[in-house]
């Protein structure tokens, strides 16, 4: 277990770099054998608290990671990666991660160039006024992240007015859906730190 | 794709239909939710998280979403596992106790205290304990903090599970499951509602 006195938690949604520290033992670097390499699909994640921790099941976190990937990086067609990033931060947002929301803001930042208006999904939260397509995919993500699901045929007509395809909606469906994995990882496991 | 995965199976996408297609774009996500569920059901190693928990768990998770046809087939998967049928009763009473809505929980104290959200703060019933046992027990409770309030999850959460004999790797394939299961039932949810849309 790391000490508590290295933690200091961010109490507010932010686009910062965030750090994160595990509340049970990772693997140590030294015990990663070709089995766990093949697991964490990155070498480089051998560093990562995060990675070494769930590396305890290195054929889970391989599945996961590719899973991942695909649905975020694979951007030969479908949705622009900017609004799969505003798909994984607002459900972030709703769910309450403030790790995985600082990240994929960023990445939703980069993406869109609309630093601003993804600042004040962080700050306002899920009912910002962002403009009728960023709306209709936070209000998507939303719905997808209640348990019950909540997301409807209103939802699909709402993306469809703000000018998504089915393949594209399918991207939202994907990228929402993946960060109520993601999210339940990073909020149970350990905690950020700035 | 020719075969349908479970993901087809339980949103009802045939093969050659137009959400087939779309699937087909996104070919590495579609087989690895799938190699994710098998590495998660049938797993090479279950020494820390046994197949009869999993599937206990899998019930229950999905019970609480209360998407029936995804209940149905996880319920089917509890019934058929070894020493699994005994306990189907006991998860269903446990499912109709957790039943909620979610997310809720408490965000760290400062400004994002206003948007706290009080809700069901879930416990096994004592009548239900001895058929579940200890691990269960807690796997039950803290899976049920998972679904409705992520966000509630403390240190001293991961201390309940090593105290009801959790082991490290365990509580990771644990919360894979519980996650995992997050995932695939909203994307079976979207997918079915979309293919509604179009029909």
């Amino acid at each position: 277990m790391s000490p508590a006195s290295t933690v200091n938690p961010p109490v507010v949604f932010t686009q910062d770099e965030l750090g994160w520290v595990s509340w049970i033992d990772p693997l140590p670097e030294a015990e990663l054998t070709e089995r766990h390499f093949a697991g964490l699909v990155d070498r480089a994640r051998a560093k990562s608290e995060y990675f070494r921790l769930l590396v305890r099941d290195p054929e889970v976190l391989e599945a996961r990671t590719k899973t991942d990937k695909d649905i975020f990086y694979n951007i030969a067609d479908g949705l622009p990666r900017a609004e799969r990033e505003l798909a994984a931060a607002a459900t972030s947002r709703y769910n309450g991660c403030i790790y995985c929301a600082s990240v994929h803001a960023r990445f939703a930042s980069t993406y869109s160039k609309r630093r601003d208006d993804v600042q004040r999904l962080l700050d306002e939260g899920v009912g910002a006024d962002l403009g009728e397509r960023w709306n209709a995919v936070v209000k998507a993500s939303v719905a997808l992240a209640a348990t019950p699901v909540a997301f409807g045929p209103d939802n699909v007509d709402e993306l469809r007015r703000a000018g998504l395809d089915d393949a594209e909606i399918v991207d939202v469906i994907n990228g929402a859906s993946f960060f109520n994995w993601a999210n339940r990882l990073m909020l149970s496991l350990g905690e950020p730190s700035k | 794709m020719g075969t349908k995965d479970i993901i087809d199976t339980l949103a009802g996408i045939e093969p050659g239909s137009a959400l087939d297609a779309i699937r087909g774009r996104r070919v590495q996500a579609r087989e690895n939710a799938q190699t994710s569920y098998l590495s998660l059901f049938e797993p090479i190693d279950a020494s820390d998280f046994s197949l009869v928990e999993r599937a206990a768990v899998a019930f229950f998770v999905i019970g609480l979403h209360r998407e029936l046809t995804v209940a149905a087939f996880y319920r089917a998967k509890l019934a058929a596992a070894a020493d699994g049928a005994r306990l189907v009763e006991a998860v269903e009473v446990e499912i109709a106790r957790g039943e909620t809505s979610g997310p809720y929980g408490a965000f760290p104290a400062g400004p994002l205290s206003v948007e706290n959200k009080a809700g069901l703060i879930y416990r096994v019933s004592a009548e239900r304990g001895p058929d579940l046992g200890a691990r269960l027990v807690a796997a039950f409770e803290h899976a049920h903090l998972l679904v409705f309030r992520p966000r509630d999850a403390a240190s001293s959460d991961m201390k309940a599970l090593l105290a009801a004999g959790w082991s490290n790797t365990g509580i990771v394939t644990f919360s894979q499951l519980v996650a995992f299961l997050s995932f695939q039932v909203r994307v079976v949810s979207g997918l079915r509602t979309l293919a509604a849309a179009n029909a």
